[in-house]
């Protein structure tokens, strides 16, 4: 080929893997999965039942067996030496720049919360030139925040469709009923935030080759992660069951969850990602040079954990 | 691993393909094909504007065809089109072996007929398609929408995901793949400027995948982001869904600039004019595109600090475009000029483009825009800048590039017939839309008042001539594929570029050690 005889020395050829059958599987399992829970939430809508749920549910093991073989691979590749320098680091971009798409993904909804919180709302309460028309919508609706009742419920009584949690009834930590030792956020984020150390204190023992620190740190960090799940799961029951606040209790609600629940399913998947790193490590994965895989997961949960104070901040304290 | 070979044998090349050739003319393709249906969605609008009253279909179906219409062109015809053009060319201009992510790099392109198909079959389903325009507004796509509308959701959902991982791809290609000594001010226009591209849809497409799932949430979890009286506002998705949508605008656009930067020194034969400006104008444009979304919304009744702040920041973007269209013209003026069909499409683009800018600049006077808003003003303005803009400068791509990737030259006499069709087509379909959207003519009605039935007439026409043009370019393009005079390595007089070094038609592996760079 004409390339070859005007080559670079000392240049390390860049792996281009043969075909591979994986993309389209996985966009097999993709479609599947979507067409599956779309076809669902209809049919909850409708109050029917059908086979949503069955093509949801392949299509998501179909994906995500796709995705597990797929890494594999990746993985054994990497492992047989056929990865460049410069191949790692197109996964090392790779990773920064996902995680920068989830931060926008964030952004969108923080955003919501900050656009009903100062414009929105107390517009909907009258205030403003805007909210001279909007008074006569929702007349003698009074903005607060948290908006523990709905201007539908101002206007339509008991037939209210939005029903708010009433005073009282929030997650802020006025709310807190049995005084702030009771608080679960506060616990949370003293999880959260420990687990980002202990994270960095495995990537640490890794550095230092010490396997068994590395290990030890991982694990609890895994551990850390499952808990916080766990504390959220009591708060989300707290919510629901004694509060009487839920998605549908109007846009405190609304955003609480959404918020909080987006990130909770972020963390799920970081822990997800650790645990398939400490799995890995106990076969003898990850050397101190070569360990962009743990590293990429642990990137992934210091953005969750940065997702946290933000949210720690702006849905529950301010 | 040093071994060359060629494609796989049979239909297994394309579906399980990791060569960015073959997923840049998966792509091509692709967009070529929702063209021509987002074509004839159009050629349905206009069928029935033809004439004032109700002739050929019902206004349910019309509203459907309006929406269809935009997300076929918008999603399926002009990103996968710029994307099929990064994937093959990228990888050339800067002497990468291929993307940096081939595997992913297929995923991408697949899940987009995947997607289509599922937005396209909603058509068929009961309740009908989309039936709420593209921007898809609160509460239209939620309390009143068909239920159609969550396969919509999921389809924009996976479009989004392929959007990303494409852009990811392009991003690490162009940080990490350029051979030694390519360094970033020496990347062609075209790079660069797929390079901020690919930075701003990694920034929104979040944003839009965010959107559409407080409308699902909405549907059927029974939130309220949108809904006054649990709390939320329906403004709220106008606002979050520009915030994406206008950075969108220029996702098809400056990919549309690369393009022009490239063809017209080649035929201008001087060296593009100020070459750094361009980079900084198209960086500069990106930063703007996040602070302007809320000029789409003049009308909602914002405050005035608001209506004020975002008119000025629009017409902050005439200062950057300003400038390339200023270098465009200069590397023309005193050139060797010759007029072969891509430097047609690319003049087209420069003049067409910019009328599209002055009537952007018109819109994006607030109190003016309270005139223009929703008419067929708007329809003439995006129009303008997409169809000789994006489109225009797709297909002066094609024309450049062709030769190198399947080694045949078009045949010049049917290209230039194919541009003066549609430059004529275009003009005599979208001209008159301002005539009327300025006598108060809205957008998005089935019919209107007697006194627009002319310019409607003409329209429709102008229409019909741009439809049937692109089947002609289909023929053209087929016809080069199949067969016709050998192109040269060099294709064009001294064009700049990598590209321009390795055989034509490439060969399936380029670059597979880094070429030097002077």
């Amino acid at each position: 080929m004409a390339t070859d005889s005007k080559s670079v020395d000392g240049y390390e050829p860049y792996y281009v893997p043969e075909q591979s059958a994986f993309p389209i599987l996985a966009t097999i399992g993709l479609f599947a999965f979507v067409f599956g829970l779309g076809t669902f939430f209809n049919e909850m809508q409708a109050e029917t039942s059908g086979s949503g749920r069955y093509i949801s549910i392949a299509g998501f093991l179909i994906l995500s067996a796709t995705l597990f073989f797929w890494f594999r691979q990746a993985i054994s590749e990497n492992m047989q030496g056929m990865n460049s320098m410069q191949l790692k680091r197109s996964y090392v971009w790779g990773m920064g720049w996902f995680i920068f798409s989830e931060v926008m993904f964030f952004a969108a909804f923080f955003g919501a919360l900050f656009y009903v919180r100062n414009f929105a709302g107390p517009w909907l309460g009258g205030e403003g030139d805007k909210g001279v028309h909007i008074a006569l919508l929702w007349e003698n609706f009074k903005y607060t925040w948290p908006m523990m009742e709905t201007p539908d419920q101002v206007v339509n009584g008991a037939k209210a469709a939005f029903v708010g949690a009433g005073e009282g009834n929030s997650l802020y930590p006025a709310d807190a009923h049995n005084g702030l030792l009771h608080w679960l956020p506060l616990y949370n984020t003293i999880i959260l935030l420990a687990s980002s150390v202990t994270v960095h204190m495995a990537h640490v023992g890794l550095k230092n080759d010490n396997r068994s620190a590395f290990k030890g740190w991982l694990f609890i960090t895994v551990a850390l992660g499952i808990g916080f799940l766990f504390l959220q799961y009591m708060e989300y029951h707290e919510a629901y069951v004694d509060l009487g606040l839920t998605l549908e209790s109007g846009i405190y609600g609304t955003t609480f969850f959404m918020l909080t629940g987006f990130h909770g399913f972020h963390v799920f998947l970081g822990m997800t990602m650790l645990l398939i790193m400490l799995l890995r490590a106990q076969k003898g994965h990850f050397s101190h040079e070569d360990c962009f895989g743990f590293e990429a997961a642990s990137w992934y949960w210091h953005f969750v954990d940065v997702v946290w104070v933000c949210l720690f901040f702006f849905v529950y304290i301010i | 691993m040093g071994d060359h070979h060629g494609p796989a044998k049979g239909f297994g090349r394309w579906l399980f393909t990791t060569n960015h050739k073959d997923i840049g003319t998966m792509y091509l393709w692709f967009s070529f094909a929702m063209f021509l249906l987002g074509g004839v969605f159009a050629l349905v609008i206009r069928a029935e504007l033809f004439q004032p009253g109700l002739q050929l279909v019902r206004p349910e179906f019309f509203n459907q065809m309006t929406t269809m219409h935009g997300l076929a062109m918008v999603f399926g015809a002009v990103m996968p089109a710029f994307l099929g053009l990064a994937n093959w060319l990228i990888p050339m201009m800067v002497g990468a072996p291929d993307m940096a992510l081939p595997r992913m790099n297929n995923w991408s392109f697949w899940i987009l007929p995947f997607a289509f198909a599922l937005l396209a079959s909603t058509l068929f389903m009961e309740g009908g398609g989309p039936n709420f325009g593209w921007t898809f507004y609160a509460p239209l796509s939620t309390t009143y929408a068909p239920p159609s509308v969550t396969y919509f959701i999921f389809a924009i959902h996976i479009m989004g995901a392929s959007s990303i991982m494409g852009s990811i791809n392009i991003i690490a290609t162009i940080l990490n793949m350029r051979a030694p000594g390519m360094t970033l001010m020496k990347m062609p226009l075209f790079v660069w400027t797929w390079l901020i591209t690919a930075y701003l849809l990694i920034a929104v497409m979040p944003v839009l995948a965010g959107c559409v799932t407080m409308m699902l949430m909405d549907i059927h979890f029974g939130t309220s982001f949108f809904s006054a009286a649990g709390g939320g506002d329906p403004i709220l998705f106008q606002h979050v869904f520009w915030f994406f949508g206008h950075p969108e605008v220029y996702i098809m656009i400056l990919p549309a600039f690369g393009i022009a930067s490239a063809i017209i020194p080649t035929f201008a034969r001087k060296p593009l004019f100020g070459y750094a400006s361009m980079v900084y104008a198209t960086a500069s444009i990106a930063f703007l595109s996040f602070i302007v979304w809320a000029h789409h919304m003049f009308t909602v009744g914002m405050p005035i600090a608001g209506e004020l702040f975002f008119m000025y920041a629009t017409m902050l973007i005439a200062v950057p475009t300003g400038v390339k269209v200023f270098n465009w013209v200069s590397t023309m003026f005193r050139g060797s000029m010759t007029f072969e069909t891509p430097m047609l499409f690319a003049i087209a683009f420069v003049i067409l483009f910019s009328i599209g800018g002055f009537s952007g600049l018109m819109l994006a006077i607030a109190p003016a825009d309270f005139q223009y808003h929703d008419t067929y003003f708007v329809v003439a303005h995006f129009h303008y800048v997409l169809v000789p803009g994006a489109i225009f400068s797709i297909m002066a791509a094609v024309y450049y590039w062709l030769p190198k990737w399947c080694g045949n030259m078009y045949d010049e006499r049917l290209g230039k017939a194919h541009f003066w069709l549609s430059f004529i087509g275009l003009n005599v379909t979208f001209f008159p839309m301002h005539f009327v959207g300025l006598a108060g003519m809205p957008r998005r009605i089935p019919d209107y008042a007697l006194q627009f039935a002319d310019f409607n007439q003409i329209a429709s026409m102008g229409a019909f001539l741009f439809g049937f043009s692109q089947v002609f370019f289909l023929f053209i393009v087929i016809k080069t594929i199949r067969g016709g005079a050998k192109a040269t390595d060099e294709v064009w007089e001294n064009p700049e570029g990598l590209e321009w070094t390795i055989p034509s038609p490439a060969p399936y592996h380029t670059f597979t050690t880094p070429p030097p760079i002077k």
